[in-house]
C-alpha cells in the first residue's frame, strides 16, 4: 500500500522535477557527507517504524484541497526538494526516504485522522505538517498518544510545547519583540493601532505585542485594537477610524483571503505605506502573489528569512527551489521554515544514530544546521528554534529589502512571563 | 470616543464613512443580483454562485495577463474588455449547466441544490488544477487605484467608484430587461405559470436557458469587480456566498426590491457597526438580528404579499 | 401474512447490519480502520434524521451539522472541564479553567459552561440542546408555513452565522481551533484502543436504539402523516391535521438524534471544532443520505458508510481526484438515481428475497415511499 502510494503521490511522481531540482544540489556541497555504510536495521530501529535496510519511510500532512491549500501548498514543496535533495546526496543513515503524503483537506478532523494513520498504519518515522493552529492542536494529541514526531513549520503563538513536535518557525515573542524594538527606535513611532483576524494566533500576538508597547517602549501606547472575523472582506470602516486617529504605526496580522481585501482597500483608500508606517508578521512573499506588490510597498515585515536574504546558502536554495517548481515561485518565511523540517530530521537522527523516537527527541537539543538558507538555527531544550529577527521592506516587485536583523539568535520563549 | 477630533475631521468622517457604507451596499447588491434573479425567476438555488464569481475573477487575470503580454499599450484599458469576457463565459458556462443539467431538476428544486453544490465541488478542483492552488493577482491599470481627493481630508477610493457605477448600471439593467422588454416578460410569464407560458406560445426552455446565463454572467460580473477590494483563489467564492444567502434569505429572494432593500439594509448597519465597535463584534450583531428577524419574519422583510 | 413477511424481513436486515457493523468490522479491521468506521456511524445519526425530515416529509434541512456540532460541543464541555482540573492547568494563569479562555483573559468560568461539571446534565443537553434549537426554529418557519427551498437557504443561513458565532466568540467556545485535548470521561481514558473499542459498540448500540425509534415514528400513523404531507400538504391541512406541529416534531427528533452523534464524534475523535457546524458538512451529511436513498433508514447507514469510505480511500491514494468525484457523485445521485443505493435494491434484489422468505407475492413493502421524486 505505502508503495503505491509513493508511486502516484510521493515522491516518484515529480520525478521529472526532481531531477531538474537536483541539478542545483551543490547546496550540499556545505554540509557534511555522511557515512555511506548503513549500519543495521536491528540497531536503528528498535521499536518497529518503517525503516528497512535501504529505506526510510517519513510522511508530509498538509492540505491539498480546500481553503488552507492557497498557503500549505508551498510548505509541501519545500519539503519534497528538501527530501529530495537528502536522497541524492545519500539519504539519512544510508536509506532512502520515501515519502507518504496525506491530504487534510482543511479540516481539522481529517488532519488528526490521516496523522494516525501515518504514525499508527505507515508506521512513519517522522511527520513534516500542518500549518494552521487549529490543526496542529488536532493532532498534538495523536503524536502525544502514538509517540511520533512533528516538524511544524509555520510561526505561530506560542503557549504550547510538546516532547513529540520540533517548531521550526518562530513563536510570537521572537517574531514580534525585536520588530516592535526597531520601529519605536528607528521611526520614532509613539501610538500603535492593532489589527488583526479574529482567531488564537492573531490575538495572542497583539496581546504580546501591546504588553511590550505599554510596558517596555518608552512614552508609547495603543490606541486602537480590533478584529475581524476569518474571511472578512470590508475594510473601509476601520480604514476610515484609521484616518481618523492617526497611529504612528498599524501593527497588522490579517491573514489568508483578507489580507489582500485589506492591503487592495488601504490603497485605494489613499492611505500611502511609504509615508504611513504599517508593519505585519502575516504577510510573507506568498502573501504577495495574491495582494500585489504594487498594493503592499513600502510596508515593513517581520519575520525570520526573506527571499532575498543575501547569503550562498539561500542563493543556493532559492536556485534549487526554482529549478524544481518554477521560475515564477516565491519562497516565504514558512516555506523556508518547512524546508529546515526534513534537514534537521535528517541531523538529529544521525547525532542520535538512530531512527527511534525517543532517541531523536534526546538528541534533537543542541541540534545545529549551520548552512540553512536563512542562516544558523539550533534546537532550543524547548524545541523551538533560535533564529534571528529580521525586518523587511516589500518591493513592488512583491519581494522585501532586508533593512534590518537582530546581531544575536533571539531565544525561543513559548511561555513568555509578563506578557501573558 | 469621538472627543478630541475638531470638527472638519468628523465631517470628513462622516463623508468617507457614508462612502464606506455605499461601497458595502453595491459590493452586496452585486453578489446577490445573480442569486437572487435566479432563485426569484426560476426557484432554483444555484449553490456554485460563488464559483461563477471567481470564474469572472479568473477571467479578469487571465485578461490581464494577456494583455500585458501582447499589447501593453491599453494595459489601462483592458478592465473593460475584461469585464465583458467575464460576463460572456461563466454566461456560456451556465446556459451550458442548465442545459446539460438543471432542466431535468425543475420539477425538484431541492434536489438542484445539491447538484449546483456538486458542480461547485468540481469547479473549485478545476481552479485548483488549472490556475494553481495559490492565490493569483489581478494587475491593474494604475487609474484604477489609489483615491480622489474631495477636499483635504476626504478622499474616495476610484476602485469603490468604479464598483458602484457597474452595480447601477447592471442593476437598472436587469431592471429594464426584467419588467421593461418583450423577453422579461417572457420570463415573469414562466415564472407564474409555465404551462401557461408555454401554451402561449413562449419557448419556456430557451427562457429557462437564458435566466440562468443572465445570473451567471452577472455573478461572473461581481466578481471582475471583486478583483479590486478582494482576493482571488480557488475557494475565494465561499468567502462571498455566506454574506449572499444572507442578503437573498433577508431579501425575501422573490422580488428585485427585496434584494436591494436588504443589501442597503445589511450593509449600512454594518458599515456603522464596525466604525463604532470592531469587525467581529459587528459581525455578529448583524447576524444576530438577522436570525433574530427571519425568525420572526421568515419570508424576508420585503417579501411582497404572494398568494400560493 | 404481508405485516408478518414485512416483520421477518426488517428484522432480518436489522440482524445482517447488526452482524456486519458489530461482528465482522471489528474481526477484520485493524483498530485504527474500526475507529474510522465508528467516526462515520456517527454521521449516520444525522442521516437517519434526514431520512424521516427529508425522505418522508419532505423538509431539506441544510443545517443538520449545527445540531450535530450543538451535540458533540455539549459533549467536549464536559470532557473539557474534566481535563482541565487546576492541577493539570497549573501553569496557567488562573487554573482550573480550560485553556483556550486563560489564553483570551478570561478568569471565571462562564455560567453556560458550569452545568456542564456534572455528566448528568450533559448527557441530558446533548439531545436538548438540539432540539431546542430545532423547536425555536421549526416553530417559527413552520408556523408561517416557509418551506421547500426558502427553509433550506434559511437553516444554512442559520449554520453560517452558529460557525462565525462560535469562531468569534473564542474565549467561550475555543474559536477556531475547537475544543481538543479531551481525556477522560469520569476518570476513564477515552484514548486508548480499547476504550475506542467500547466507544464503537456503544456507539452501534445507540444507532440501534435511534433506528428503531425511527421506525417506530414510520409505522406508526405519524409516519404516514409526514408522508401525505410530502405529497399534498394543504390536502392534509384541510383534514384537521396541524401540520406545523408534525413538521416540528420530527425536525426536534431529527436534531437530537443528530446532537447524540455529535456527543459520540467528540468522544471517539477526542476534539470538536466548529467545522461542522457550517454549511459543507450539513451539505455533505444530506449527500450521505442521498446515496443510500432519501426513504430508507438501513440505507442511509450503509450510504453514510460507503461515501465516507471512499472519501478516506479516495484521499489516501488521490486527493485531486477525490473532489471531482465527490461532486460527480452529488450530480448522479441527484439526476440519475435520485432513490440512491435503496432504489438499486428495491429494483433488483428485493423480489428475489422476498421469494427466498417464502412469498410468491410481490409485496410492495413501504409503498408511497418508494416515490422517486422528491418535493419542494
Amino acid at each position: 500500500m505505502v508503495e503505491k502510494k509513493t508511486g502516484i503521490f510521493g515522491i516518484q511522481s515529480n520525478r521529472r522535477q526532481i531531477l531538474k531540482g537536483l541539478a542545483a544540489l551543490p547546496v550540499m556541497a556545505g554540509l557534511p557527507r555522511l557515512a555511506q555504510a548503513a549500519s543495521a536495521t536491528s540497531a536503528v530501529n528498535t521499536t518497529g517504524l518503517a525503516v528497512t535496510d535501504d529505506t526510510v519511510t517519513v510522511g508530509i500532512l498538509h492540505s491539498i484541497t480546500g481553503t488552507m491549500a492557497i498557503s500549505e501548498t508551498g510548505s509541501v514543496e519545500a519539503e519534497k526538494l528538501a527530501i529530495a535533495q537528502i536522497n541524492a546526496s545519500g539519504g539519512v543513515l544510508g536509506r532512502q526516504i520515501k515519502v507518504v503524503q496525506e491530504d487534510g483537506a482543511s479540516d481539522w478532523p481529517t488532519f488528526a485522522e490521516k496523522a494516525r494513520k501515518l504514525l499508527e498504519n505507515d508506521k512513519c518515522a517522522a511527520v513534516f505538517g500542518c500549518w494552521t493552529s487549529a490543526s496542529r492542536k488536532a493532532v498534538l494529541p495523536v503524536f502525544e498518544q502514538y509517540n511520533g514526531m512533528l516538524y511544524y513549520p509555520t510561526f505561530y503563538e506560542g503557549l504550547e510545547q510538546s516532547r513529540n513536535v520540533i517548531y521550526t518557525g518562530q513563536e510570537a515573542t521572537q517574531q514580534i519583540l525585536a520588530g516592535l524594538d526597531w520601529v519605536s527606535r528607528e521611526k520614532k513611532a509613539k501610538t500603535y493601532y492593532l489589527l488583526g483576524s479574529d482567531y488564537i494566533w492573531p490575538r495572542t500576538a497583539n496581546k504580546i505585542a501591546r504588553k511590550h508597547i505599554e510596558g517596555h517602549l518608552k512614552d508609547s501606547k495603543v490606541i486602537g485594537e480590533e478584529y475581524f472575523p476569518l474571511g472578512h472582506t470590508q475594510f473601509n470602516s476601520v480604514i476610515n477610524k484609521i484616518k481618523l486617529h492617526k497611529p504612528d504605526v498599524i501593527y497588522a496580522i490579517i491573514v489568508g483571503g483578507s489580507n489582500v481585501a485589506f492591503y487592495k482597500q488601504l490603497k485605494a483608500a489613499g492611505i500611502d505605506l511609504s509615508k504611513q508606517t504599517l508593519m505585519t508578521i502575516s504577510v510573507t512573499e506568498d502573501e504577495i502573489l495574491g495582494i500585489g506588490g504594487e498594493n503592499i510597498a513600502g510596508a515593513y515585515a517581520c519575520m525570520k528569512y526573506f527571499q532575498s536574504l543575501d547569503n550562498p546558502a539561500n542563493k543556493e536554495f532559492v536556485a534549487a527551489f526554482k529549478k524544481m517548481w518554477g521560475e515564477n515561485s516565491v519562497i516565504g518565511d514558512v516555506t523556508q521554515a518547512a524546508y529546515l523540517g526534513p534537514w534537521l530530521w535528517k541531523l538529529t537522527v544521525e547525532k542520535a544514530g538512530s531512527f527511534d523516537i525517543n532517541k531523536v527527541i534526546d538528541a534533537s537539543p543542541g541540534v545545529e544546521f549551520k548552512n540553512a538558507p536563512e542562516g544558523y538555527v539550533r534546537i532550543h531544550p524547548n524545541h523551538h528554534l533560535w533564529s534571528r529577527t529580521l525586518v523587511g521592506q516589500a518591493r513592488t516587485d512583491g519581494q522585501f529589502n532586508v533593512i534590518y536583523q537582530t546581531p544575536d539568535l533571539m531565544e525561543p520563549n513559548p511561555f513568555p512571563v509578563g506578557y501573558q | 470616543m469621538l472627543m478630541g477630533y475638531s470638527f472638519s475631521d468628523l465631517g470628513s468622517i462622516l463623508v468617507m464613512q457614508g462612502f464606506a457604507g455605499l461601497i458595502m451596499f453595491s459590493v452586496y447588491l452585486l453578489m446577490a443580483l445573480g442569486l437572487a434573479i435566479i432563485f426569484g425567476q426560476m426557484g432554483v438555488i444555484n449553490m456554485a454562485h460563488g464559483e461563477f464569481m471567481i470564474l469572472g475573477a479568473y477571467m479578469t487575470y487571465e485578461c490581464s495577463r494577456l494583455f500585458s503580454a501582447y499589447m501593453p499599450g491599453l494595459f489601462s484599458l483592458y478592465f473593460f474588455v475584461a469585464i465583458i469576457v467575464s460576463f460572456i463565459v461563466p454566461g456560456l458556462l451556465g446556459m451550458a449547466l442548465e442545459w446539460s443539467l438543471i432542466r431535468f431538476l425543475y420539477k425538484r428544486p431541492l434536489d438542484t441544490l445539491l447538484a449546483t453544490w456538486g458542480i461547485s465541488l468540481m469547479l473549485q478542483q478545476a481552479y485548483r488544477s488549472i490556475f494553481g492552488a495559490r492565490e493569483v493577482g489581478v494587475n491593474l491599470p494604475e487609474w484604477m487605484m489609489g483615491s480622489t481627493h474631495l477636499s483635504d481630508s476626504i478622499e474616495i477610493p476610484i476602485n469603490g467608484i468604479i464598483v458602484m457605477g457597474m452595480t447601477l448600471v447592471i442593476t437598472a439593467g436587469v431592471y429594464l430587461l426584467l419588467f421593461r422588454s418583450g423577453w422579461g416578460k417572457q420570463v415573469r410569464a414562466v415564472m407564474q405559470n409555465r404551462a401557461m407560458a408555454g401554451a402561449v406560445g413562449i419557448n419556456t426552455e430557451r427562457v429557462d436557458r437564458m435566466t440562468f446565463g443572465l445570473g451567471c454572467g452577472i455573478a461572473g460580473v461581481a466578481g471582475a469587480a471583486f478583483t479590486m477590494i478582494g482576493s482571488t483563489s480557488p475557494t475565494a467564492g465561499q468567502l462571498y456566498i455566506v454574506d449572499t444567502f444572507l442578503v437573498v434569505a433577508f431579501g425575501g429572494a422573490q422580488s428585485l426590491t427585496g434584494t436591494i432593500a436588504s443589501a442597503f439594509s445589511i450593509s449600512q448597519t454594518r458599515s456603522i457597526l464596525e466604525f463604532f465597535l470592531s469587525g467581529s463584534m459587528a459581525q455578529v450583531i448583524v447576524l444576530l438580528s438577522v436570525v433574530i428577524i427571519l425568525m420572526l419574519r421568515p419570508q424576508g422583510l420585503f417579501v411582497l404579499k404572494v398568494r400560493r | 401474512m404481508k405485516s408478518l413477511l414485512r416483520d421477518r424481513k426488517t428484522a432480518l436486515f436489522v440482524l445482517v447490519l447488526v452482524a456486519i457493523l458489530a461482528v465482522i468490522l471489528p474481526l477484520v479491521l485493524e483498530p485504527f480502520r474500526l475507529n474510522l468506521v465508528g467516526k462515520y456511524l456517527t454521521y449516520a445519526f444525522v442521516a437517519l434524521g434526514l431520512v424521516l425530515c427529508w425522505g418522508d416529509a419532505g423538509i431539506l434541512s441544510l443545517g443538520q451539522g449545527i445540531f450535530f456540532g450543538l451535540g458533540g460541543y455539549c459533549m467536549a464541555m464536559f470532557l473539557k472541564l474534566q481535563a482541565s482540573t487546576p492541577e493539570a492547568t497549573k501553569i496557567q494563569s488562573t487554573p482550573g479553567i480550560p485553556d483556550f479562555m486563560d489564553w483570551n483573559q478570561i478568569t471565571t468560568l462562564p455560567w453556560f459552561w458550569q452545568p456542564f461539571h456534572s455528566l448528568a446534565f450533559s448527557i441530558v443537553a446533548v439531545a436538548a440542546v438540539p432540539m431546542l434549537l430545532a423547536l425555536i426554529i421549526g416553530l417559527s418557519m413552520f408556523k408561517r408555513r416557509v418551506g421547500g427551498t426558502y427553509f433550506a437557504i434559511i437553516t444554512q443561513a442559520i449554520a453560517s452565522i452558529l460557525t462565525i458565532l462560535i469562531i468569534g466568540q473564542q474565549g467561550y467556545t475555543g474559536g477556531v481551533n475547537g475544543i481538543t485535548d479531551l481525556r477522560t470521561l469520569n476518570g476513564w481514558d477515552i484514548r486508548t484502543d480499547h476504550a475506542k473499542l467500547i466507544l464503537y459498540f456503544v456507539t452501534i448500540a445507540l444507532l440501534l436504539v435511534c433506528l428503531g425509534g425511527a421506525h417506530f415514528i414510520r409505522c406508526s400513523k405519524l409516519g404516514r402523516i409526514l408522508v401525505a404531507m410530502r405529497e399534498r400538504e394543504d390536502r392534509v391541512r384541510f383534514s384537521g391535521y396541524d401540520v406545523a406541529s408534525f413538521k416540528t416534531f420530527v425536525f426536534c427528533f431529527a436534531a437530537a438524534m443528530a446532537g447524540i452523534g455529535g456527543a459520540m464524534f467528540t468522544l471517539q475523535v477526542g476534539f470538536m471544532s466548529p467545522s461542522f457546524v457550517g454549511i459543507v458538512p450539513s451539505i455533505e451529511m444530506v449527500i450521505y443520505c442521498a446515496v443510500g436513498g432519501r426513504t430508507s433508514l438501513l440505507g442511509v447507514i450503509y450510504g453514510t458508510l460507503l461515501v465516507n469510505w471512499a472519501r478516506t480511500s479516495f484521499s489516501e491514494t488521490m486527493p485531486q481526484v477525490w473532489m471531482f468525484a465527490m461532486g460527480a457523485l452529488f450530480v448522479f445521485i441527484v439526476v440519475v438515481l435520485p432513490g440512491g443505493l435503496a432504489s438499486l435494491y428495491r429494483t433488483y434484489l428485493d423480489p428475489y428475497i422476498s421469494r427466498l422468505l417464502g412469498s410468491s407475492s410481490k409485496a410492495p413493502v413501504h409503498a408511497g415511499r418508494e416515490a422517486d421524486h422528491a418535493n419542494g
